[in-house]
């Protein structure tokens, strides 16, 4: 296994309890900052060149000091443990195994923002998993981690646990905050951004739980050292999690330079493909990112070597599926998420997003004519035109989420719609691939 | 209109909600919606009209607003539902390991249509959007816990076994 600087004490038996963590030489690094100036944390952040592990990648420094300084409103941390993406598990696994280092970043966090009231918004669906939480909260407080003076230094901070309801947009960070304050999670508009107006009205950050509970690890080793970890814009490793047509699904820590074709293949990682089929195509980073194919897998599994490309690392989940899979099958399955998902404030998402679905499954039913893939290319370019990615036409970026894959599962597997609409059928026997067919049966 | 709650349930909510009420800034009630409604649902089962209307009254809102809110989220049961709520992910992950047999062998087993309560009001089976677990695929949850991955057998025992804790109560 490579340097793993955030998991390595995954999976021990007690490291998920209070005193586990403690024996780890957990919080010392909340000491250390407790004794730095809080604009000296921020800086320490900027320097250690993390990136925001929710989707977008935006550098957590630069984010936390867009926080205005003087302002005389309270001021909010919200971390998003909506984990909704489809793909992603890697947040779940960590709260489940390292609850302590998403509760030490939390504590590091208020300290250098001057946070004295953070939430963690976790989807209904993790009902054990708040459980959980809300157990290492308590620890917490009864350690003097939390409550009125945070080991001592004089520094208030409470933290609740906010439960979801089953909606995938309560993941993008506005609609979070108004599904927090109560309503409907239907995105703002920004400008304003939530760190000058946010929850309330007040001044807040949003940072997904990887990003904050990684900041116990940046001030353990440095910094400086935690940024020479990783790659020119990236600093340190990060979490991917594998699913779909791989040996070994799992959440891994890997190093910035890993290409999603070690990843896959290599014994040390995910060990390759069942039945020793070949891959196929590879969603890099999450339902939202465009597809890869097999050729392209020789790109490090990296934000900047990934947007060079015209794709992303988003979310962190590496989606794998082998020869034997229909990609007609596949980009529908995905699209239909979509569909569901739109949380409907927007036109182009909410009458584009169910088009898709239909114009699909009646090429993947066999009912396809040939003006069809025109149309359902021009109907996701009007949510959001692909490549690049990012110039949605929405609120949010759920319509480029929905838009974008589309398109690049129709560029780069074009002949597979083709003969869809040409044999009237799905040629595939298994469209899932043979693996769906083996794995419940075992 | 009906008092939604039984004097006890009532105390419950009541002292439940103090504590939800306190996360939050004083003219921030409003942000207390949704753990009211979990909360309503936890103790009866869904939520009826009744509660949304006492919900609204506890966090200084308009039942219309709570309804909205309500509506929005597809965790909340504005209907009963069976004692037992089976959501099958069929998500893209779960869909490459197996979902779609799993969820028509559950329907099969179960006689039930999706979104359907079987006639002895034990299960109601959904098909489930990704549930962050697409590692441990197929996957289910039973009353939001997770059952990982899922063979067929799997399915018929954890079926078999609910149905005989259900036996047992009676
Ligand atoms: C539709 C949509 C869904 C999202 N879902 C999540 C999510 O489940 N978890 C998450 O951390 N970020 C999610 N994001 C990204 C957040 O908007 C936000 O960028 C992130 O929480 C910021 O944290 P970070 O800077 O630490 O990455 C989503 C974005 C969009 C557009
Ligand atoms: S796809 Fe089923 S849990 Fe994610």
């Amino acid at each position: 296994m490579a340097h793993r600087i955030l998991t390595q004490n995954w999976f021990k038996p007690g490291y998920n309890t209070i005193e586990g963590y403690k024996k780890e030489g957990g919080f010392s690094s909340l000491r250390r900052v407790l004794a730095m100036k809080p604009d000296e944390v921020i800086e320490a952040v900027k320097v250690s060149n993390l990136r925001g592990r929710g989707g977008a990648g935006f550098p957590t420094g630069l984010k936390w000091s867009f926080v205005p300084k003087d302002s005389p409103k309270p001021k909010y941390l919200c971390v998003n443990a909506d984990e909704s993406e489809p793909g992603t598990y890697k947040d779940r696994v960590l709260m489940e195994q390292d609850p302590f280092s998403l509760m030490e970043g939390i504590a590091i966090a208020s300290w250098a923002l001057g946070v004295h009231t953070a939430y963690i918004y976790i989807r209904g669906e993790f009902l054990e998993q708040a459980e959980i939480l809300q157990k290492a909260i308590a620890d917490c407080y009864a350690e003097g981690i939390f409550g009125k003076s945070i080991l001592d230094s004089g520094h208030r901070l409470d933290v609740y646990v906010h439960r979801g309801a089953g909606a995938y947009i309560c993941g993008e960070e506005t609609g979070l905050l108004n599904s927090l304050e109560g309503g409907k999670g239907w995105p703002r508009l920004k400008p304003p951004f939530p760190a000058v107006s946010g929850l309330f009205g007040c001044p807040t950050v949003v940072n997904n739980v990887e990003t904050i509970a990684t900041l116990p690890t940046i001030f353990r080793i440095g910094p400086k050292e935690y940024a020479s970890l990783g790659a020119e814009k990236s600093g340190g490793t990060r979490l991917v999690c594998v699913s779909g047509h791989v040996n070994k699904p799992g959440v891994y820590e890997i190093p910035m330079n890993l290409t999603f074709w070690d990843l896959i293949h290599d014994e040390k990682w995910c060990g390759g493909i069942p039945g020793g089929r070949k891959v196929k195509a590879v969603i890099p980073g999450g339902s939202s990112a465009p597809v890869l194919t097999a050729e392209e897998l020789h790109v490090a599994a990296e934000y900047e070597a990934l947007k060079v490309k015209d794709n992303m690392a988003g979310s962190g989940a590496v989606i794998v599926m082998d020869e034997t899979t229909c990609m007609v099958r596949a980009a529908w399955r995905i699209s239909k998420f979509y569909a569901e998902e739109s949380c409907g404030q927007c036109t182009p998402c909410r009458e584009g997003t169910p088009w898709m679905e239909r114009i699909l499954r009646k090429i993947e039913e066999g009912h396809g004519e040939p003006k069809d893939l025109e149309l359902l290319v021009s109907v996701a370019r009007a949510i959001a035109p692909y490549p690049p990615i990012g110039l949605g036409t929405t609120i949010c970026a759920l319509g480029d989420a929905a838009a974008v894959p589309v398109q690049a599962f129709v560029m780069k597997f074009r002949h597979e719609f083709e003969q869809h609409i040409r044999e009237h059928r799905c040629p595939f026997p298994h469209p899932f691939g043979q693996l769906a067919e083996e794995v419940v049966r075992q | 209109m009906a008092a939604p709650f039984t004097a006890e349930q009532q105390r419950r909510f009541d002292e439940e909600m103090e504590k939800i009420l306190a996360r939050f800034p004083e003219d921030r009630k409003r942000a207390a919606v949704l753990p009211a409604l979990h909360l309503v649902q936890d103790m009866l089962g869904w939520i009826p009209e009744e509660a949304m209307v006492e919900v609204a009254r506890k966090c200084e809102t308009t039942p219309e607003q709570v309804r909205e809110v309500a509506t929005f989220y597809v965790m909340y049961f504005l209907e009963p539902k069976g004692k037992h709520v089976i959501d099958v992910c069929t998500n893209i992950s779960c869909s490459l390991r197996g979902a779609e047999k799993l969820l028509a062998h559950l329907q099969e087993k179960l006689g039930v249509e999706l979104g359907e309560t079987t006639a002895d009001g034990l299960f109601t089976l959904r098909e489930f959007e990704c549930m962050g677990a697409c590692g441990n695929a197929p996957v289910l949850q039973v009353d939001s816990r997770f059952h990982m991955d899922m063979t067929l057998e799997k399915a018929d025992r954890l079926i078999e076994s609910l149905r005989a804790q259900a036996a047992e109560k009676k």
